[in-house]
């Protein structure tokens, strides 16, 4: 009996050998999914964020930079001996908050660590850091917001926050995840890519408890992440500044160009907000009172507010005329209210004065002397042909389309031609008396605050305009973008903006803008608007640039529901170019009624 | 048979090789399992674990020639005090012992700290040859079964007491040496039969399929055969007795295990249920050998053990630094390396004069036999994850000195057994 007991020992212990080398081929050989599981656990991709390209003023301050900012981390299992409600009274979040946090990260994982309180500012940080040490298991983790040298130029700046899902989807380059952080309007958008640089991926391994134990094949894998690029802006902080202190509690902008260059100056949205509250622990919070406001300070008015031109649209229809020849200078013609409306008392002006005057009843004339040139014995064709040469006159200031500045949402404002009225009568057959009112500036034309900007820049120019732009120069080479180097001419002859400049002159020597506008050793030329907005009061417009030889500044500026141009946007047009020009204002009292914001009488 | 001979021509070089083999790779491989790349210290450093090896791999040298010297008839003779003395020290450690890691089975001397459980067992070994090979003894005997019982029983006992269950299912393998010296297979039969019914009993979350299942089969068995009311009462017994103890098997999991031993059991079926928890040593254990693939991420290569994924890798899960270095290849000499000391050892067993020298040949090669399956067993998730290390190559004074203590004694008893007369 025995002698075969002697076997089955020596048997049994072959074959559980033999069950282990089966088992062991399957897990080892067979099944791929140890060698991944086995990969998922030390290397751990991390994701190296550039440093996001700074923005400085054309004088070299810096506008927008890096600050950091630090998340509180937990890795779950290394919590010991929590004091749950100091923890909630120290980071200020209630226990509800906290125990969902927390359930949240023991879900993602107890060993890794996930972000309990995102952006803690460095003011937090000081606050809580003394305490850190009682809370085992929480980390804090650095990485970098946007930070502003002033609080001004929010809508022209822009924002940098997480990317939305849509925004995600619509990704095509994959260069996003989740979480990442993206430039949302403004020049953080325009530039986003120049900005942001190029994110770097190291593999990194590490142990069970998430520590570094060096990189995953000595680096093979490894990307370098280049920082973002600066941008150098042609924005003049100081005059920016001073804009918006002048637009504080007003709705409306200011947009004021360099034009020898196209280089916007200073670019003021009003209402606004500060910059910096749409950064850090608070973004949401902020995000939603900001979009919510009834006066929408993130409505970009420069670029997105059309308005019906009004009287400055006089000046491009006097040129025009010139251009067509249709009128001379020394052309009078009667004031007759009957045909349309007029103000002040004149009765029989040449064009410097019909322009100095605003005279309704001399621009219907003029533009119907373009428009009805009696090329066609059919009244109603030649208004056809008329109007579309008039078209292309008024598009070669432009207007009707977007100029290309570099920023989102330019909206294009609207110029009204053949096609238009034949959509608008239905096809049925329309002639200048159905049309004039885009004479004068009213009716269907829309233009935008930096459209009339450049205008001021054009006429400036005599003649020509550099595409509007606020960003000179990419990186620190100061190498200016080749794209603002063109000039785009308008298709009327410089010796005809001799006397547009000649009439604006005049309308701020002794004009409607000899009230505001004039200053003492500076010769502004300037444009008083005043655009219907029935039933509230009218928008406040006025174009200007200074001085009259060798513009160094033109600009624009809409007040809204405040009355007459030659009130509150004529002020702060000539305090706008005193505070470029001089570095002050000579007349504080002028300051002070734009200040006190009491336009309307 | 008085001339004296040389100890070193009459030793079984072949176990000796095979047994420095094993202990010279288990220690590499302790280096392996706590090699950290960016500290870089040499295998011989005062601050790893592999040092210390080298010094307990020092020391059991030092033993060997202690057993070697020693006249081999000590053994036979003082068994019976051997055995008191460790059944004292159990119960004296399990008053006076340190407590590590949950289990009060420890001495602690100034720096050093002992486990006189891996004692007890060639202690055991001894005591239960000695007795076998008394004259006249018979394993049919009741009153002699019952009495080798408790010889294996008391220091199990003691050792469970310590709360190192582990170590006491050792104590299980000298079932074979038993059954090899003629006790009935029916004993053993009925372990497996056990051990089927336990692991069913943990598969099967709902009992009731179970108990329908029993009957089913007890009806079906009852209608096949002869229909006598003998045969029937005694399936219908037989019945009755499987289910009660499923039930009893329930019942001692749920609510008389502990809450971590309960888990254990619980992740060997099913190790995914809780990753994080109880399965997370099962998990880790199978991702670190089957990254390893065929050949091996090579010597020192190895990431899953040294960055900590598997625990007590130096120790208990040293199989998982083979397993992922070495891959199937390194697996597969790894245990045969063991296949053949234990067969080895079977062999010399077998070829013993004296009926204690075989008995006790028969004990080591049990002993090493059940450590080897099981240790290896819970690496790759065919057993339950038990505390007890791989005999000459898991980290560890205590366990090296009692397997060398253990395998020495017989090969000292071996190089003698031609001075024996038999009985």
């Amino acid at each position: 009996m025995n002698d075969s007991r002697k076997l089955v020992i020596p048997a049994v212990i072959v074959l559980i050998a033999v069950i282990y080398l089966v088992k062991l081929f399957s897990i080892q050989v067979l099944e791929g999914k140890y060698a991944d599981a086995a990969k998922g656990n030390i290397i751990q991709r991390v994701i190296e964020y550039p440093y996001r390209g700074l923005i400085y003023d054309r004088n070299g301050k810096l506008i927008v930079y890096n600050t950091p900012e630090y998340d509180l981390t937990v890795v779950p299992q290394q919590v010991e001996d929590l004091d749950t409600a100091k923890f909630c009274e120290i980071f200020s979040i209630s226990r509800e908050e906290f125990t969902e946090k927390m359930t949240a990260a023991m879900k993602y994982s107890r060993v890794k660590p996930s972000v309990v309180i995102k952006q803690l500012s460095n003011e937090d940080l000081a606050k809580t850091e003394d305490f850190l040490v009682d809370f085992k298991g929480f980390n804090i983790q650095a990485r970098t917001t946007r930070a502003y040298s002033e609080p001004v130029m929010a809508n022209a700046l822009g924002y940098v926050s997480e990317i939305s899902k849509r925004r995600l989807d619509r990704d095509t380059t994959k260069y996003y995840r989740q979480g990442d952080y993206i430039g949302q309007s403004g020049l953080e958008s325009y530039y986003e890519e120049i900005l942001r640089g190029k994110k770097g991926v190291r593999l990194k391994i590490r142990n069970v408890s998430g520590i570094e134990k060096g990189a995953w094949l000595d680096g093979k894998y490894d990307t370098l992440s280049q920082p973002g690029e600066n941008l150098h802006t042609t924005i003049d902080l100081d005059l920016q500044k001073y804009g918006e202190w002048l637009m504080e509690g007003k709705s409306g902008s200011i947009v004021a160009i360099e034009p020898s260059s196209g280089e916007v100056l200073a670019i003021v949205s009003g209402p606004s907000y500060d910059p910096a509250q749409l950064t850090g622990r608070n973004y949401s919070e902020n995000f939603t009172q900001i979009s919510q406001d009834t006066l929408n300070p993130l409505f970009n008015r420069p670029l997105m507010a059309q308005y019906r031109p009004g009287s400055i649209f006089k000046v491009i229809q006097a040129m025009v005329a010139l251009q067509e020849g249709v009128i001379t200078p020394n052309t009078r013609i009667a004031c007759n209210r009957s045909i349309i409306g007029c103000h002040g008392p004149h009765s029989n002006e040449d064009l410097v004065g019909a322009i100095k005057h605003s005279c309704n009843p001399y621009f219907y004339n003029v533009m119907k002397r373009v428009v009805n040139r009696e090329v066609s014995p059919d009244p109603f064709e030649d208004t056809r042909i008329g109007l579309a040469k008039w078209n292309d006159h008024i598009e070669s200031f432009g207007l009707g389309s977007p100029l290309g500045i570099d920023l989102p949402n330019e909206k294009s404002g609207m110029i009204p031609n053949v096609g238009y009225y034949d959509r608008a009568y239905n096809n049925r057959p329309w002639k200048y008396s159905n049309i004039y009112s885009i004479a004068i500036g009213e009716g269907e034309n829309l233009v935008v605050p930096i459209q009339m900007a450049n205008f001021a820049a054009i006429v400036a120019n005599r003649g020509f305009y550099y595409v509007p732009h606020l960003v000179r120069s990419i990186g620190d080479t100061g190498e200016p973008l080749p794209v603002y180097q063109e000039k785009n001419y308008t298709t009327v002859d410089p010796q005809y903006f001799d006397i547009a400049v000649e009439a604006m002159a005049k309308v701020v020597d002794s004009g409607t803008g000899q009230y505001r506008a004039k200053l003492k050793d500076i010769v502004v030329c300037g444009k008083t608007g005043t655009v219907q907005n029935d039933p509230l009061p009218d928008h406040s417009v006025f174009i200007a640039f200074a001085p009259r030889e060798n513009p160094q500044i033109a600009l624009s500026v809409y007040v809204e529901d405040a009355g007459q141009g030659a009130r509150a946007a004529a002020a702060i047009a000539s305090l706008m170019i005193e505070k470029y020009l001089i570095g002050e204002t000579e007349r504080p009292y002028i300051e002070e009624f734009v200040k006190k914001g009491e336009f309307l009488f | 048979m008085t001339r004296r001979e040389d100890i070193t021509s009459k030793l079984d070089w072949v176990t000796v090789v095979l047994y420095f083999v094993i202990v010279i790779l288990g220690w590499l491989n302790i280096y392996a399992a706590i090699y950290d790349a960016s500290l870089d210290l040499s295998i011989f450093d005062n601050s790893l674990n592999s040092s210390r090896q080298l010094y307990f791999i020092g020391g059991a040298v030092i033993l060997i020639v202690v057993i070697l010297v020693m006249d081999f008839r000590f053994y036979e003779t003082f068994a019976y005090f051997i055995y008191g003395g460790v059944i004292f020290t159990l119960i004296f450690v399990l008053l006076f012992g340190t407590e590590v890691a949950g289990s009060q089975s420890w001495f602690q001397l100034g720096p050093f700290r002992f486990q006189p459980s891996e004692f007890a067992k060639f202690a055991t070994a001894l005591a239960l040859a000695k007795y076998i090979s008394t004259l006249g003894f018979r394993m049919d005997e009741v009153k002699n079964q019952v009495f080798l019982f408790a010889m294996i029983a008391i220091p199990a006992v003691l050792i469970i007491l310590q709360g190192d269950t582990g170590t006491a299912m050792v104590f299980a393998a000298f079932m074979l040496v038993l059954y090899r010296e003629g006790m009935s297979p029916f004993l053993l039969i009925l372990g497996v039969i056990m051990g089927f019914l336990f692991v069913v009993t943990l598969l099967v979350e709902e009992k009731a399929y179970l108990f329908i299942a029993i009957g089913v089969m007890a009806v079906v068995v009852i209608m096949m055969g002869k229909k006598t009311v003998k045969r029937i009462a005694m399936i219908v017994a037989g019945a009755v007795i499987v289910a009660g103890f499923i039930t009893s098997v329930d019942y001692i999991i749920e609510d008389i295990l502990k809450p971590h031993q309960q888990n254990r059991i619980k992740a060997l079926i099913n190790p995914e249920a809780d990753p994080q928890g109880a399965g997370w040593n099962v998990i880790q254990s199978k991702i670190a050998i089957g990254s390893g693939g065929f050949s091996g991420k090579g010597f020192l290569e190895g990431t899953q053990t040294k960055y900590d994924f598997v625990p007590e890798q130096s120790t208990d899960f040293i199989f998982c630094t083979i397993g992922e270095e070495h891959g199937w290849v390194g697996s597969l000499i790894l245990i045969g390396l063991f296949v053949g000391l234990m067969l080895r050892v079977l062999y010399l067993a077998e070829r013993q004069k004296s009926r204690f020298a075989r008995v006790y040949g028969y004990g080591v090669a049990c002993i090493l036999f059940f450590h080897f399956s099981v240790n290896i067993g819970m690496t790759i998730g065919l057993f339950p994850v038990v505390g007890i290390p791989l005999p000459f190559f898991s980290y560890g004074g205590s366990s090296l000195f009692a397997f060398t203590i253990l395998l020495f004694i017989f090969l000292k008893l071996d190089a003698h057994r031609s001075q024996v007369l038999t009985h």
